[in-house]
C-alpha cells in the first residue's frame, strides 16, 4: 500500500499520558475526555481530512503519549 | 513408523501413553530418573533430535499454546524471536537472543507452576535449553516468585546437577521477583531483568523484538516449556493425541471440592469429569469461577457439560486462563466474592496508567456498594459504564481482565443483583470468602 493511501490510527501510550488534555482540545472530532481527564480515542482509521489536525495534536502532546501509527 | 516410534527405536524412552505427562506422582525427579523416564535431551546434534528450525516447526504443528494465561501460539512466538535474532546487525553478525521462563505464577488461585517446578524441574530446564537452541539464545532466565518457598532451591540444585552432566549449554540464571499480580506479566519481567521497576511496559517494542538487554526475548510460561521438551522428544502428533489435538494442560481446582489441587487433564475434558476427580462438591454448589481473575463465572447447572478448554470455557462465558477452576458454594454471595477480588485487583495497579489507577478503584467501590452496601440502579449504571471506560486502556491487561470479570459477574448474578439493589445485602455476604485473595484474612488458597 502506498504512503498516500495508507490508513493511520491514533493510539495513546497510557503510561506516558498524564492527562494534560491538549489532544482533547485540539482534536475534539476524535478525542474526548473520560471522567478523570484522560483521552478516549474514537476507534478506527483517522479520516483523510482530519490527518493534518491529528498530526498537530500528536506534535502538541507534552509527554509524546499520542501516537499516529500506520495500520498494518 | 511414527516420529515417536522412530525416536523410541533410536534408544529413547517410550513416550508416555497416558496422563499425567508432566507431573510425576512424587518429586523432585532427580536428573537420572528424569532421563530414564523421558529419554535424553534431544539437542539438535543428538542422533534423534529434531534440529534447530525443525523444533520451531514441530511446536507450530503441535498447536501448543502458552499456558500462562494468554494462550498465544508458542511456535509463532518462537519464530518471531528467532527471526528477530537473525536480522543482521551493522557488523553482519547474528544477535544472540534471550529466553525467559516465567514461573512466577501470580494468580492467587494457581499452584500448578509451583507444583510442576517442584516435581519435574528438569522438564522445565530441558524446555529452556531446547527453546534457547531453537531461537538462538545465548542466555536464559528462570523467574520465580520470592514467595514460592523452596522451589528456588530445587531449581538451583537441578541446574547444578545438569552442569555436572554437561547439559547446560547456556547460562540459566534463577531470578526471584517480588511484587503482585502484574509483576509476572512478560514486559514486567523484562523490565525487572533490565534493572527497572518490574512494572508492565507499553508495547511496541514487544519483547520478541527488544526485550532483556535490548535483545529479542522469548518469554514462555514454565508449563509451556515443559510441553515443548516433550514435543521435541516425541513429536507434534504425539502431543496432539490427547485433548482432540489440543494436548494436555495443568489445572488448579480449588474452592468447595473434596480434593482441591493440581490436575493434568486432556483439554476438552467435561468439567463434570474433572469435578469427579476432585472428589465432588463439599456442599451445595452455586457456580464455577474459571480462568483466574481475568476470567469469568459459569452457573453450576450450566457448567457440568462444559469442556475444560479455552474455546469451551469461552463459549460458556469464562475462559481457561492459566487453568484455574474454583467451585463456589451456594452459601457464598457471588457479588461479594467478586467485590473482594476486584478490590484486590485495584490494589494491584502499578499506578502507571490513568484509566487503570482511577478506574479500578472506582469499579471496586461500585461493586462493594452493590454487594455490601445500599446500592441502587444508579450504582449499577455507573459500574456498567466503568467497564467500557477501563477496558483496553492500560499498557497491560489488568484493566481489561478486571472489566471482563466484573462484566461476567453482572451477567451471571443478575438476579442476585436485583435482590441486592431492592432489599440490600443478603446474609451470605458475611460468609468467609471462597476465592483466594492474598493478604486478606479470608484467604483459602
Amino acid at each position: 500500500m502506498s504512503r498516500r493511501t495508507a490508513r493511520a490510527s491514533l493510539r495513546v501510550n497510557p503510561i506516558a499520558c498524564q492527562a494534560h488534555g491538549l489532544c482533547i482540545e485540539l482534536l475534539p472530532e476524535l478525542v474526548r475526555a473520560d471522567p478523570w481527564g484522560y483521552p478516549l480515542i474514537r476507534q478506527g482509521p483517522v479520516p483523510e481530512e482530519l490527518l493534518p489536525l491529528a498530526r498537530r495534536a500528536v506534535a502538541a502532546c507534552p509527554t509524546l503519549a499520542l501516537l499516529l501509527a500506520r495500520d498494518d | 513408523m511414527s516420529v515417536a516410534g522412530a525416536r523410541a527405536a533410536a534408544g529413547q524412552a517410550l513416550p508416555p501413553h497416558r496422563l499425567p505427562r508432566l507431573i510425576p506422582p512424587e518429586g523432585p525427579l532427580a536428573l537420572a530418573e528424569h532421563l530414564e523416564r523421558y529419554g535424553p535431551v534431544p539437542f539438535s546434534d543428538a542422533a534423534a533430535g529434531p534440529g534447530r528450525d525443525t523444533l520451531i516447526s514441530e511446536v507450530e504443528q503441535s498447536g501448543l499454546t502458552g499456558r500462562g494465561g494468554a494462550g498465544f501460539p508458542a511456535g509463532r512466538k518462537m519464530r518471531a524471536v528467532a527471526q528477530a535474532g537473525r536480522r543482521a546487525g551493522p557488523l553482519r553478525s547474528q544477535v544472540g537472543t534471550v529466553v525467559i521462563a516465567n514461573g512466577a505464577e501470580s494468580e492467587p488461585g494457581s499452584t500448578k507452576d509451583r507444583m510442576l517446578l517442584a516435581r519435574a524441574p528438569h522438564l522445565v530446564l530441558d524446555g529452556i535449553a531446547l527453546a534457547a537452541e531453537a531461537v538462538g539464545a545465548t542466555r536464559a532466565y528462570l523467574c520465580l516468585h520470592e514467595t514460592s518457598d523452596g522451589v528456588d532451591r530445587i531449581l538451583s540444585s537441578a541446574i547444578s546437577s545438569r552442569e555436572r552432566a554437561g547439559l547446560n549449554r547456556l547460562p540459566i540464571q534463577v531470578v526471584m521477583i517480588g511484587g503482585g499480580y502484574v509483576a509476572s506479566q512478560e514486559t514486567s519481567l523484562v523490565s525487572f531483568i533490565n534493572g527497572g521497576a518490574g512494572k508492565p511496559a507499553f508495547v511496541p517494542p514487544r519483547p520478541s523484538d527488544k526485550g532483556a538487554h535490548g535483545r529479542p526475548t522469548l518469554v514462555q510460561n514454565v508449563e509451556t516449556l515443559a510441553h515443548l521438551a516433550l514435543i521435541a522428544r516425541y513429536g507434534p502428533s504425539w502431543f496432539r493425541k490427547v485433548g482432540g489435538g489440543a494436548g494436555s494442560a495443568l489445572v488448579t481446582f480449588g474452592g468447595a471440592v473434596h480434593r482441591p489441587g493440581v490436575y493434568e487433564i486432556a483439554l476438552g475434558t467435561p468439567l463434570s469429569d474433572l469435578l469427579r476427580q476432585a472428589g465432588g462438591p463439599t456442599e451445595a454448589p452455586q457456580a464455577i469461577q474459571a480462568g483466574g481473575y481475568f476470567g469469568g463465572w459459569i452457573r453450576y447447572q450450566d457448567a457440568l457439560d462444559v469442556p475444560v478448554s479455552d474455546p469451551g470455557l469461552r463459549a460458556a462465558g469464562a475462559s481457561l486462563g492459566p487453568g484455574i477452576l474454583v467451585l463456589v458454594p451456594a452459601s457464598a454471595c457471588g457479588l461479594a466474592e467478586t467485590a473482594r477480588v476486584v478490590g484486590y485487583l485495584a490494589e494491584q495497579s502499578a499506578g502507571q496508567c490513568g484509566p487503570c489507577f482511577n478506574g479500578l478503584p472506582a469499579l471496586a467501590d461500585a461493586l462493594w456498594e452493590l454487594a455490601y452496601g445500599r446500592a441502587d440502579r444508579d450504582t449499577l449504571g455507573w459500574a456498567t459504564r466503568l467497564l467500557s471506560l477501563i477496558a483496553r486502556r492500560g499498557a497491560c491487561h489488568l484493566p481489561d481482565g478486571t472489566a471482563a470479570l466484573a462484566a461476567s459477574t453482572l451477567r451471571v448474578f443478575a438476579d442476585e443483583l436485583g435482590r441486592h439493589t431492592a432489599a440490600g445485602p443478603c446474609n451470605r455476604v458475611r460468609r468467609p470468602g471462597v476465592l483466594p485473595v492474598p493478604g486478606h484474612p479470608d484467604v483459602r488458597a
